[in-house]
């Protein structure tokens, strides 16, 4: 019942969405505030009836309805009930349904929060979330369907992969899925101002808040990626270049590139193409990468189950990519006019190299994630990209990208003068040097480690020394002290401060990523009992295994104690968890963080003959904690950016 | 109508595209081994009557190496196709031998005992022997010529007459020029 329920829901929201397509051709030839109207109630149908599906869905996951196929795929009577809430997106369908609902939901507050404003435009808003939901909607209803039952109904379900049974999948996965969503509401109003015509900054400050929040969750979702990979995997790293990893990043440049050009048309109206296709580049890509997560075409740790659902989806993206770039074309009449660039020292030449940065590093990025397609294709040689390509690439540029962030907040507009650059920049730049002397003469001697530090730390103190200037101006003026006069600055300028904190945010996330990659240490070796490993600064003992059955697996713990510079700092558990379907262990990985490092322990096998005996892998990893803690900033930082402050809200047109 | 405009979008757009679909007729996790041709790894193995073999024990015939699994349905698939053919091939100067990879010893005698397989079986005790020779996928089979060389590799179920003719080639010493494919599993 609750599957004929779900799928019927699915099919009436297709047509539903059918009706919003259609919806704005037919306004523009009749009564227009009539089928305005339809065009928002058709989005709130979609709504209500897709939140029925996946209710639906839900609610057979958690009463374990084994009737339906996907729940008996992904669950069992003994999987907790937070891992079936989870089993959602834990496959193909449902993740599809998950998608789908995210947008929706997306659609339904914009349709609602616009109802009496944008008028012109709102139809055809309506028109391209309709399109696009009715694309997944059919995929859903038509060829991959989450409520398709299966009969006999089995006793007891095939369960989640065991891989998936953790804590992170709570929030992995809605989280990225809300930023690549989020993403669609800037491109339907993009797509709209250049249908309608009206392609100056309207459409931009409309939606400068939905990109920031997409934007909010594409980083968070990609950092808690991160941990989980660090944290649960347990080979010791965050980023392993994967197609799908790079997949979830792609959308990332285009869209944090579109979020500061923006600034550029808006003050200067400078910029127009490169706004308009990059944000069709970054939802591009969101297509882009659900379709590399289900078409089989590349292999990767990530990718669903392929089906037919790969060609439909390319498909749809070649319909993204030519109608959008075809619109653009075809309005770029209207969007040549532009005043010219004053001088090559200034914001806007800055944002403009910022621009240049990031889509070079989406363009190798890409380039190396379907290189190995690209060298079958013509050469018919079997290759594979893997980190040593990515690094070497990406490093040089985001060096670069860091240098940009601390001049670009900064840097006057239209042309930086000799001695506005002396008095914004001079002193961070010589603290930033000192530092990196410093760094020098303590240990740090690679160039390029000692060359990101120093650049992320002049970042650091341009922020500090203009906060510090205006906090000063402040304290002159009114009499503010530092608490005070931060909260009236920040008020007054929400997008400059929030902006300053996400950038301190991202510093930390950089220096995490330097340290780690430059000075991490690995050991492996088989200890007997009581036998040492030495590594760095660590002593590590191993004192024994224990064997102890779980819910879901049998679960083998290596106990080794841990001695840092002498103190004994307890026992650390690694773990080998045996599932009964999956023929190999999953390992669950430990590690003790602190500002400076992490110690990172992984019990790599043992053996069953002489229970005395472990094998153990140690990874020291300097840093990686700032990595978490730069996302925290981030999340602060980008809250002060959206958050209402003013006591008198203007509206966002 | 910017023709010009649309035409440049066009030639960047549908190349992508097309590599993209490109990508739907070929199998992504498909490896070829780099092995053919190539001296087979020496590898001792403990076949399940409890004695030792090494490859080097082997030399002068021509071998059929085949690594299985009892909880992988091509392997069950060819089972009685391989059987068959070693009866065919039994006293000609050939060896059938099977390596049990990521199994438990029960598993793998039933798995024997059901398909009544008489050649000879061992288990790769830890996983070595299936991590020199590549496998990526089960079941594969090797082709050894009597000096020890690879001569073909065919990855997923095969047939018995495949089998024949492939060791037939080897016993000449025959390399293939390209490898076989069949139903297979990838193992983890």
């Amino acid at each position: 019942m609750i599957a004929a329920l779900g799928h019927t829901s699915i099919l009436l929201a297709f047509l539903a969405a059918l009706v919003g397509i259609a919806s704005p051709l037919i306004a523009a030839r009749f009564e227009p505030e009539r089928f305005r109207a339809v065009a928002r109630y058709s989005i709130f149908g979609q709504f209500a009836l897709v939140t029925l599906a996946a209710a639906a869905l839900i609610y057979g996951l958690i009463a374990t309805d084994f009737s339906i196929k996907y729940v008996a795929f992904n669950t069992t009577r003994a999987t907790p009930i937070y891992y079936r809430v989870t089993g959602l997106w834990g496959a193909l369908e449902g993740s599809l349904l998950l998608w789908e609902w995210i947008l929706i939901i997306f659609a339904g507050i914009v349709a609602w929060v616009y109802r009496k404003r944008h008028h012109e435009m709102m139809p055809w808003v309506v028109m391209i979330f309709s399109i696009v939901s009715a694309f997944f909607l059919g995929v859903i209803g038509f060829l991959s369907n989450p409520f398709e039952t299966v009969s006999p109904i089995p006793l007891d379900g095939r369960g989640l992969n065991p891989l998936l049974e953790d804590a992170n999948m709570m929030t992995h996965p809605p989280l990225l899925y809300t930023g690549f969503v989020g993403l669609t509401v800037p491109f339907a109003f993009a797509m709209a101002a250049l249908i309608v015509g009206k392609v100056d900054e309207a459409w931009i400050t409309t939606t400068r808040r939905w990109t920031i929040i997409a934007w909010f969750f594409l980083t968070a979702g990609n950092l808690v990626g991160a941990w989980w990979s660090y944290h649960v995997l347990g080979w010791g790293g965050y980023w392993a270049w994967d197609p799908v990893e790079n997949a979830a990043f792609m959308p990332w440049l285009p869209a944090t590139a579109f979020l500061h050009s923006v600034q550029v048309q808006e003050r200067r109206r400078m910029l127009k193409v490169w706004n308009l296709s990059l944000i069709i580049v970054a939802f591009s890509l969101t297509i882009f990468g659900t379709f590399l997560t289900r078409s089989g075409i590349i292999s990767s740790i990530h990718a669903f189950s392929s089906g037919p659902v790969g060609g439909f989806f390319l498909g749809f993206l070649a319909f993204v990519l030519l109608g959008s770039f075809g619109l653009l074309a075809y309005r770029a009449d209207m969007l040549k006019e532009q005043p010219e660039l004053d001088s090559m020292v200034s914001r806007e030449s800055a944002l403009l190299l910022n621009n240049i940065v990031l889509v070079s590093a989406l363009f190798t990025i890409f380039l190396g994630t379907i290189f190995p397609l690209l060298s079958e294709a013509v050469a018919g040689v079997q290759v594979s990209v893997g980190a040593p390509y990515f690094n070497s690439v990406t490093v040089p540029l985001f060096l670069f990208l860091v240098f940009l962030m601390g001049v670009g907040p900064i840097i006057a507009w239209r042309r930086a003068s000799w001695d506005n650059l002396k008095r914004s920049f001079l002193c961070p730049a010589i603290a930033a040097l000192l530092l990196g002397l410093g760094l020098f003469a303590w240990k740090i001697r690679d160039f390029l480690p000692i060359l990101g530090f120093t650049l992320m730390a002049f970042v650091a103190f341009t922020i500090i020394y203009d906060t510090a200037l205006a906090l000063r101006a402040r304290k002159r003026i009114a009499g503010e002290g530092i608490i005070r006069g931060l909260v009236t600055l920040t008020r007054r300028n929400q997008r400059r401060y929030g902006g300053f904190i996400v950038h301190l945010g991202v510093v930390l996330i950089m220096m995490g990523i330097a340290g780690s990659m430059s000075y991490s240490l690995e050991k492996e070796a088989t200890l007997a009992l009581k036998q040492n490993l030495q590594i760095g600064n660590y002593r590590i003992q191993f004192e024994g295994l224990k064997g102890s059955q779980q819910p879901t697996h049998f679960r083998v713990e290596g106990a080794f104690r841990v001695i840092h510079n002498g103190n004994d700092e307890g026992i650390m558990s690694p773990a080998l968890k045996f599932f009964p379907i999956q023929q190999s262990p999953v390992g669950r990985a430990v590690h003790q963080s602190s500002l400076g490092e992490d110690i990172y322990l992984i019990l790599s096998g043992f053996s069953e003959l002489d229970r005395n005996q472990a094998t153990l892998k140690v990874l020291v990893r300097p840093l990686v904690i700032w990595m978490w803690i730069g996302g925290f900033v981030i999340a602060f930082g980008t809250l002060i950016c959206i958050l209402p402050m003013k006591t008198t809200q203007l509206s966002d047109t | 109508m910017p023709w010009r405009r649309l035409a440049i979008i066009a030639f960047i757009i549908g190349p992508i595209l097309a590599l993209l679909a490109f990508g739907f007729t070929r199998d992504a996790r498909y490896i070829t081994s780099p092995l053919i041709a190539k001296f087979a790894t020496p590898f001792t193995i403990t076949l399940f009557d409890g004695r030792k073999l090494t490859l080097d024990d082997l030399r002068g015939k021509a071998v059929f190496l085949n690594f299985w699994a009892s909880w992988c349905p091509p392997c069950r698939a060819e089972a009685r196709d391989l059987e068959a053919a070693w009866q065919k091939l039994k006293d000609k100067n050939m060896v059938f031998l099977g390596i049990a990879l990521q199994d438990t010893d029960q598993n793998a005698l039933e798995f024997l005992k059901e398909f009544n397989v008489t050649y000879l079986n061992g288990k790769d005790e830890a996983g070595k022997i299936a991590v020199d020779y590549g496998t990526w996928g089960i079941p594969e089979s090797f082709f050894i010529d009597p000096q020890g060389r690879i001569t073909y590799k065919h990855v997923g179920a095969i047939r018995a007459a495949l089998v024949m003719a492939k060791l037939e080639e080897a016993a000449k010493g025959i390399v293939s020029a390209q490898e076989g494919r069949g139903d297979y599993q990838p193992i983890r």
